[in-house]
C-alpha cells in the first residue's frame, strides 16, 4: 500500500524535474520571462532558509534571541567575505554550538 | 574546451561541499523513518524513487499522522514543484540534448546541484559539453544520499540529535545565495521570498515552498519593469 503511494509521489517528483527539461523548448519562453528566471535561485531558496531559521520542529515561530538566528548571521558574514562554502557552513554551525552549549548551557 | 571528463569532475568538487550539510541531513531522514515505525526498505525506497530530501520525511510524517497516500503523495508533489523552476532555467543549457538524454539528465536534477551548476553554466556558456557538469554535482549528490539515507536506516539516528544539525540545511542555502546580496534586487527578492514562506507557513501541503517563489518572482518581474 504504503510503496505504491511512493511509486506515484516519485513519478510526480521525477514529472517535476523532468517536464521544463524535457518538454518545454525554449524559445517557448520569451525574453521576458528569462529575464525574470535570472532570479530563481534568489526567489527560491529563502523559501528554504528562513523556515529553517525561524520554525522550530514543531511549527512555530522561534525567539528572538534564538542561538540559530545569531548562527545565520555569523554564516552570512563569513560566506559573504569567504565566498567558501565549507567556511560558511561550519562558521555557522560552530557559532550555534557555541551559544548552545557554551553560553546559554 | 573542456573535456567531458573535466566537466564532471568539475560539477562533482562544485558539489561537494555541500555534503557537508547533505550527509547529516541524510542520516537524520533515515533514522527519522525507521523511528516513525515503517518498513527500512520502503524508507530506503524512497531515496531511490523519490530522491528528494525534505519531501521524503515529510510523506513519511504524514502517513504515521493518519493523513491518507492522497494528501501524503499531493504534499511531496508541491513541495517538488519548485524542480520546474530549476528546469525552466536549465532548458536553455540543455536544449541541444536528445530526449533521451534530458529524460535522464532530469532524474539527477537537485537544489545544490542546479545552483552550482547554473552558476557555472552562465560563466561557461560556450562550452559544448556541458551537461556534464550537471552530471557531475547529480550524480555526487545522488551518491551521498543513498549512502547517508542507508546508514540512518541501518545504524539508527547516530548522529547525536543535541547537535542540532537539521541546521545545517539553511547554511547551505545561505552559502549559495549569499554573494547575491550584493545586488539590491536581489536581496529584493530574497526577503520577499522569505517573508512569504514564514506568511504562508501553515498553508496547506507545504505549499509555501512554491507560493513564495512565485510572489518573489512575481516581484522580480515588477523590478525588471522600473529598471527600464
Amino acid at each position: 500500500m504504503t510503496i505504491t503511494a511512493i511509486i506515484f509521489a516519485g513519478i510526480l517528483t521525477y514529472f517535476t524535474r523532468m517536464t521544463m527539461i524535457a518538454l518545454i523548448s525554449r524559445d517557448m519562453l520569451g525574453d521576458k520571462i528569462k529575464a525574470v528566471l535570472e532570479y530563481v535561485p534568489s526567489a527560491v531558496f529563502p523559501a528554504i532558509i528562513f523556515p529553517g531559521i525561524f520554525i522550530n520542529d514543531f511549527g512555530t515561530f522561534i525567539e528572538m534571541n534564538d542561538p540559530k538566528i545569531f548562527g545565520a548571521l555569523v554564516a552570512i558574514i563569513v560566506g559573504y567575505f569567504s565566498k567558501n562554502i565549507i567556511a560558511t557552513i561550519s562558521a555557522g554551525l560552530v557559532s550555534y554550538w557555541f551559544l548552545i552549549f557554551v553560553v546559554f548551557s | 574546451m573542456l573535456t567531458k571528463k573535466q566537466l564532471f569532475t568539475r560539477g562533482m568538487l562544485d558539489i561537494s561541499p555541500h555534503m557537508l550539510s547533505v550527509i547529516p541531513f541524510g542520516i537524520i531522514c533515515g533514522a527519522i523513518g525507521v523511528e516513525l515505525g515503517f518498513d527500512p526498505y520502503l524508507v530506503y525506497a524512497m531515496s531511490f524513487i523519490i530522491f528528494g530530501g525534505a519531501s521524503q520525511i515529510v510523506f513519511l510524517q504524514l502517513l504515521s499522522g493518519g493523513a491518507s497516500s492522497l494528501v501524503a503523495v499531493a504534499s511531496v508533489g508541491i513541495i517538488n514543484s519548485r524542480h520546474l523552476l530549476y528546469g525552466a532555467v536549465l532548458s536553455e543549457y540543455l536544449e541541444k540534448l536528445s530526449f533521451i538524454k534530458k529524460l535522464l539528465i532530469s532524474y539527477v536534477v537537485v537544489d545544490q546541484g542546479f545552483a552550482e551548476s547554473n552558476k557555472f553554466f552562465k560563466k561557461n556558456r560556450n562550452e559544448e559539453f556541458l551537461h556534464y557538469h550537471l552530471i557531475g554535482t547529480g550524480c555526487t549528490m545522488w551518491v551521498c544520499w543513498q549512502i547517508s539515507t542507508l546508514s540512518g536506516i541501518v545504524l539508527g539516528s547516530f548522529v547525536p540529535e543535541e547537535l542540532g544539525l537539521k541546521f545545517a540545511i539553511p547554511l547551505t542555502f545561505i552559502a549559495i545565495v549569499v554573494q547575491d546580496l550584493k545586488k539590491l534586487d536581489h536581496v529584493i527578492v530574497m526577503i520577499t521570498c522569505g517573508l512569504s514562506s514564514l506568511l504562508f507557513f501553515d498553508a496547506p501541503f507545504k505549499s509555501y515552498i512554491i507560493i513564495s517563489p512565485i510572489i518573489a518572482l512575481f516581484v522580480a518581474a515588477m523590478l525588471l519593469r522600473l529598471k527600464k
